[in-house]
């Protein structure tokens, strides 16, 4: 075993080496770099480094996902059975979540979503790659796992592929590839796929497996999410459907993994915890969030929205329960502190988090054609992103030639440039 | 060419690829972005700037050396009001559909930036027969690319050229669509003739790479 184990990793060399200086260069260094460590040492610069590199930072993301991808799995085949068979009244993980039958549909569904949104995804990476004589970046990993997760599981596979090519081409690599993209790319693929083929993305049959195949007939069964619910102005009581607790363990329909908050939490911590994602931007889009939904229940409490407002059903919801359901958590945890297309300063990050709560509460809540909002919300703030840091350096600067003015005698021959020159070097 | 000679050639040729008004100067981009969903649109206006921008060329080069240089953009305008209201009229008597479609964009030439910037740049400065060419050459410049968008544009996101269903019926779910092909809704909205422009943009600098400015 160890013995063939290392000759795929001989042959890997070999063809690298033989490989070094052409086209296809970039594409076979991939190969071996991310299957094994890399054999070279650096060859000029600083020797140590650090093992925290790029490639370890998306494992861990990775990881952090697949708990939240297996539960999807299940969840696609728990869906679609309790949607036709009616839910079971007296609900036990073991019996009716954890089975294979629901697993096989997540094996079905889920899987293929997987597989062409890597596969698609790193060809296009290296086809750039090679074209531009740059090295494979690490970048579209994670990309490749998220998409998956955040649409609906009917989606059919060529629209995917198409996403995904528009998606790393014109969100990523027109900007010069990872690291230079403004714009998240995940959340770029399902913006245009929500643009693009809404009947898919949106309405309240696609969120069940065969929802859509069976509308109109006998076997007609219902998928609409809660927010979808809430939107509609039905009524502000989902428990006779839904409990709280299948909400934060996400026994509801939804995007491919956006449900579980529970899981996502538990990513979330890891994420922290690893040092990988940023806790500020988590915190202050969780405020956001609770804030937005804060005020929006206030106005309902104090009577300037009434129940025939189309409104309603979405204002009256608890403020808190808006992190249980549709994509919020999903967003803050994984796609709000993409570290390439977030705030980069401290402070920056506060103001960035706060606002992607806070407006994707609101455009929940106020655009009835959006029921999901948090998408639209990171993509706009991720546009934003780099003004938020320059006025917070900008603001750093001025404290700083402030504080440098007072303590210090200037030298009579210094002009307030030089001034500032020197304290932005303090 | 024995029509024209080497350099009055030029002044077609070279607003068509190199020195194109949408792709290099970047001008006329609003008409561009509104427009373009359809392909029929696209042509009209383009043959309606054609006329507007040939026309106001010969009209400003003649008229150059009487004009006082303080008020000449007050002039400009007025000349292409007067030939941008001819081919409003035009248009509402002959072919009023369409004028209903190009509703205000028709009416908008007049601000083209490409306009204005061919009378500033080169009809002031030159004689009405060169001026006349360049006028037709830049806008072919400003048609080609409008056309080109408007085909992608309408054959992605309707499934038709000129109206005419050439993928097959979405409804009853005939030729391509029966495979499970959708339209893509993406491309009838404003957003994506942006970036539409921006791949020829992107495929013309690749292929000529002294197009690309440094920066």
């Amino acid at each position: 075993m160890s013995d063939k184990r290392l000759t795929f990793k001989k042959r890997l060399h070999i063809l690298k080496h033989h490989y070094r200086d052409k086209k296809m260069a970039p594409a076979f260094n991939a190969l071996h770099t991310f299957l094994y460590a890399p054999d070279e040492t650096t060859h000029s610069g600083s020797h140590v480094r650090g093992a925290d590199d790029l490639k370890r930072t998306m494992n861990t993301v990775i990881m952090a996902l697949v708990p939240v991808l297996l539960f999807s799995m299940f969840n696609a085949g728990y869906q679609h059975f309790s949607a036709i068979n009616d839910f079971p009244t007296d609900f036990s993980v073991m019996e009716h979540f954890l089975t294979w039958d629901n697993f096989w549909i997540g094996i079905v569904k889920v899987l293929p979503l997987l597989a062409v949104s890597y596969g698609v995804g790193l060809l296009v990476e290296f086809i750039f790659a090679v074209i531009k004589g740059h090295e494979v970046e690490e970048g579209y990993l994670v990309t490749g796992i998220l998409v998956p997760l955040i649409v609906p599981i009917d989606t059919p596979l060529w629209m995917l592929a198409v996403a995904v090519v528009f998606g790393v081409v014109i969100g990523k690599e027109v900007f010069g590839g990872t690291g230079m993209n403004i714009l998240n790319p995940a959340l770029t693929i399902r913006a245009f796929l929500f643009f693009a083929y809404p009947t898919w993305m949106s309405g309240d049959k696609v969120w069940v497996h065969e929802a859509v195949e069976r509308a109109g007939t006998a076997d007609a069964i219902s998928g609409e999410t809660v927010l979808g619910y809430l939107a509609q102005n039905k009524g502000t009581e989902m428990s006779s459907i839904y409990d709280l607790w299948d909400m934060f363990f996400g026994f509801i329909p939804g995007s491919v993994g956006e449900t579980s908050t529970f899981l996502i939490l538990l990513g979330g911590l890891f994420l922290v915890f690893s040092k990988i994602a940023s806790w500020r931007i988590m915190l202050s889009a969780v405020i956001g969030s609770l804030v937005m939904g804060f005020i929006f229940n206030m106005v309902v409490d104090a009577g300037i929205i009434g129940e025939t407002s189309k409104f309603y059903g979405l204002m009256s919801f608890e403020y808190w329960q808006h992190l249980l359901v549709g994509g919020l958590a999903f967003g803050i945890v994984y796609m709000a502190t993409d570290p390439v297309t977030g705030a980069q300063t401290n402070r920056g990050k506060w103001v960035y988090g706060f606002f992607i709560g806070f407006l994707s509460v609101m455009i929940r809540v106020f655009n009835p054609a959006y029921p999901e909002g948090v998408f639209l919300a990171i993509l706009l703030m991720n546009v934003f992103a780099p003004t938020i840091d320059h006025y917070v350096i900008r603001g750093n600067v001025n404290r700083r030639l402030k504080r440098f003015k007072n303590a210090t005698i200037l030298p009579k021959d210094s002009d307030s440039k030089a001034a500032e020159l020197k304290a932005e070097t303090v | 060419m024995a029509l024209l000679s080497k350099k009055d050639a030029n002044l077609i040729l070279d607003p068509l690829a190199d020195n194109n008004p949408i792709t290099i100067q970047v001008l006329g981009i609003c008409s561009a972005l509104a427009i373009t969903a359809e392909l029929k649109a696209s042509v009209v206006m383009a043959i309606s700037v054609l006329f507007v921008l040939a026309m106001g060329n010969v009209v400003i080069s003649l008229m150059r050396n009487i004009i006082p240089s303080k008020i000449r953009i007050i002039v400009q305008l007025i000349v292409v009001a007067a030939l941008v209201i001819i081919v409003d009229q035009v248009l509402k008597a002959y072919a009023y559909e369409l004028s209903k479609t190009l509703s205000v964009f028709v009416g908008l030439i007049i601000t083209n930036c490409i306009i204005m910037g061919r009378f500033e740049a080169f009809a002031l400065a030159n004689g009405p027969w060169k001026s006349f060419l360049d006028g037709i050459g830049n806008s072919l410049g400003y048609g080609i690319i409008l056309i080109i968008v408007g085909f992608f544009r309408e054959l992605l996101g309707s499934g038709t050229l000129f109206g005419f269903p050439v993928l097959g019926n979405p409804i009853t779910k005939t030729g391509l669509y029966a495979t499970g092909y959708e339209n893509n809704g993406f491309m009838i909205i404003p957003p994506a003739a942006l970036i539409v422009v921006g791949i020829i943009i992107w495929i013309q600098r690749s292929r000529n790479r002294a197009l690309i400015e440094d920066n």
